[in-house]
């Protein structure tokens, strides 16, 4: 047999809409995955000169040195509103936020509830790790009960820190959300499944249809004290029952999508 | 195009669409709200972009995504909302970004009133936002004036990368006098038209960022004095002022906008008494007509300084006339307006000679006013 004869077939391969860098993330954080699978969609869907990213402030705010489209970076929270603006003046571009549980369900809560009322054509990657990765692992709104982090040493208290909140949830009652999910990157299985949902949130930008948001479960294993392995673990023994995987709002015209 | 009545608000809207604005977020506050709400309907009309925004905050950093594209864009606001917006005011700076606010003062600190006052000078005119940065202010005296500014202050913002601040006080917005609009300009095709920084997805070219983040300090070094550069040309090309009777002045009263304005009358009233003054009213807020004034400090006398607030455009004339002869101060406060005479009556004192280069004219200015308090 001469080599010509061989079939090769590529199965696996770096996203054109990915660049190809040095990760500035923690070993094993699900930053990097998150944003692979955002790559891979806008490859899929052909759409990578048609969008513009929103990075936020968090340890996503060099999102842009890894996701190969234009960008444009928000003030802390502020990344809805900045993207309305953006979508507002270019309607036929594809916009989208990404933004940590920090930055949008906490200083960003009204930027980002207003955005989906006003049923805002725009795609939101939102990723729950739990707590403020970049400035160091505080407690974040959706720091589990009991969960220790920098600025709540002994486990927050709810009595006196108050309750976590699910951002998804709560976003897929406003009617202007057309699409509102979580999904989660702890295993093989999941992560495919966060993919689908990823390319499922466009297609609702691509269809007009309004404001969509996946939220992705996510490990910080560096402020969790944990290694990679253990946080994942972790994700699907605590945050799992806390926030469960799910549909919470699916528009009827893409019911029926599948990937 | 004829002069019609208008009032300033829904003036300096029109004005602005005419500009070629292609987007406007904002946020309801008296005495700036017929602004948002002409352009609720006016925008539509011509099918661009209107967003009443959830807050102000919302508002200017829909403004910063909007600017990202290199589209034309505006948001309008008042004092307590102005407040809210220096945030995304220090981003657009940080990321070297056109856009226009426009700032209908009322009477504060605090929530204050819905009255015309001046008491935002400092924060609009040295900052207000974090970090290093200059704003191209431009305070009009007229509806007519607003409108003219605001048609220009586009064009302002966008050759030198700075956001043009139109800094009016309710009075102006709310008042009604003939004014006549410039033309209709077309708006600019997005992306066919926009700048060549601009994020406007990357369409058969390379892909661009638009942040103001800057890790290494000498690349934020660098960010400042490219953001300085630039601002070293406004100075030397932008600076505005407009002057009267000041020919043959040994006094000057200076003031802008309304209390500009209220000085014109006093200095028209002491002309008429006989007493050589004359009015310079700065349009520039920043850049501060500082050649101007140094020019007159070798000229005249002594100045007086009118304005709205407790003497802070007062200590930008102390600066600039460095000491060179005695600078008064005349103000009212809290959404009061200075009444003509309480101007003349200020002159009529320089004139007798009883401005003074001692203490501070502050100092002098509370003595008279705990007379009326
Ligand atoms: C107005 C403002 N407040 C505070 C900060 C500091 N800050 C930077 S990142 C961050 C938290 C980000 O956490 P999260 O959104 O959860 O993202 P992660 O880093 O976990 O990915 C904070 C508070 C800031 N940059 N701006
Ligand atoms: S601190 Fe946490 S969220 Fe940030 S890069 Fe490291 S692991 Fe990821």
């Amino acid at each position: 047999m001469v080599m010509s004869d061989i079939q090769e077939e590529v199965v696996y391969q770096r996203p054109v809409s990915l660049e190809n860098t040095v990760t500035h993330y923690c070993p094993g954080c699900t930053h990097g995955t998150a944003h692979r699978l955002v790559a891979e969609v806008l490859d899929e869907m052909g759409i990578r000169e048609k969008t513009i990213g929103v990075a936020s402030v968090g340890c996503s705010v060099f999102a842009y040195n890894y996701i190969n489209t234009d960008f444009v970076q928000a003030p802390h929270g502020r990344a809805p509103a900045m993207a309305t603006g953006v979508k507002r003046v270019m309607p036929d571009r594809f916009v989208f936020t990404y933004q940590g549980d920090g930055d949008m369900a906490s200083i960003g809560m009204g930027e980002i509830v207003a955005a989906a009322a006003r049923g805002e054509n725009i795609t939101v990657i939102f990723i729950n790790n739990t707590n403020y990765g970049m400035t160091g692992g505080q407690m974040a709104p959706t720091t589990l009960p009991g969960q220790k982090t920098t600025s709540s040493p002994t486990g927050r208290d709810v009595e006196v820190q108050g309750y976590p909140v699910r951002a998804v949830e709560l976003l897929s009652t406003l009617d202007g959300a057309s699409y509102a999910v979580r999904r989660s990157l702890h295993d093989p299985k999941n992560i495919r499944m966060a993919k689908k949902a990823i390319r499922t949130a466009f297609e609702v930008q691509a269809r007009g249809l309004g404001f969509s948001v996946v939220e992705l479960l996510s490990i910080c294993p560096t402020n969790w004290g944990m290694t990679p392995d253990q946080a994942l673990n972790w994700l699907e023994q605590h945050m799992i029952p806390y926030y469960p995987i799910g549909d919470f709002k699916v528009h009827e015209a893409i019911a029926n999508l599948r990937f | 195009m004829a002069r019609e009545l208008w009032k300033g608000n829904n003036a300096i809207a029109e004005a602005a669409v005419r500009a070629g604005l292609q987007a406007y977020f904002g946020y309801p506050i008296t005495p700036q709200t017929e602004l948002l709400e002409y352009l609720s309907w006016r925008m539509p009309e011509l099918g661009r972009a209107f967003v009443q925004a959830e807050s102000e905050l919302g508002a200017v950093n829909m403004v910063y995504g909007a600017a990202c594209t290199g589209a034309r864009v505006m948001s309008s606001s008042s004092s307590p909302g102005v407040s809210l917006m220096m945030e995304g005011l220090s981003y657009l700076a940080g990321t070297e970004l056109p856009a226009v606010l426009v700032d209908v003062m009322r009477g504060g600190p605090g929530l204050g009133n819905i009255a015309p006052a001046q008491g935002d000078y400092n924060q609009i005119v040295h900052g207000g936002g974090h970090g290093d940065y200059n704003m191209l202010v431009l305070a009009p005296s007229s509806v007519q004036e607003a409108v003219d500014l605001t048609y220009i202050s586009f064009d302002l913002a966008e050759k030198y990368r700075v956001v043009t601040v139109v800094l009016l006080d309710g009075s102006i917005g709310q008042m009604m006098e003939p004014a006549e609009m410039p033309e209709m300009r077309p708006v600019r095709r997005l992306p066919e038209e926009a700048p060549e920084w601009a994020v406007t997805g990357a369409m058969g070219r390379q892909r661009r960022v638009l942040s103001s983040i800057y890790l290494q300090p000498p690349e934020e070094e660098e960010a400042n004095l490219r953001i300085l550069k630039r601002w070293q040309q406004v100075i030397a090309n932008e600076v505005r002022c407009k002057t009267y009777y000041m020919e043959d002045a040994r006094f000057a009263v200076v003031g802008f906008g309304s209390a500009g304005r209220v000085a014109l009358s006093a200095v028209r009233a002491a002309r008429a008494e006989g007493i050589p003054v004359g009015l310079v009213r700065p349009i520039t807020l920043n850049p501060f007509p500082e050649k101007i004034l140094q020019q007159y400090a070798g000229q005249v006398e002594s100045m007086l300084v009118v304005e709205m607030s407790a003497g802070q455009m007062l200590e930008d004339v102390r600066r600039v006339v460095q000491g060179r002869v005695p600078v008064e101060l005349c103000a009212r406060l809290g959404g009061i307006m200075p009444l003509p005479d309480e101007v003349l009556d200020a002159i009529r004192s320089l004139a007798r000679g009883e401005a003074t280069l001692e203490g501070h004219p502050r100092d002098r200015w509370l003595q008279r006013m705990s007379l009326l308090y």
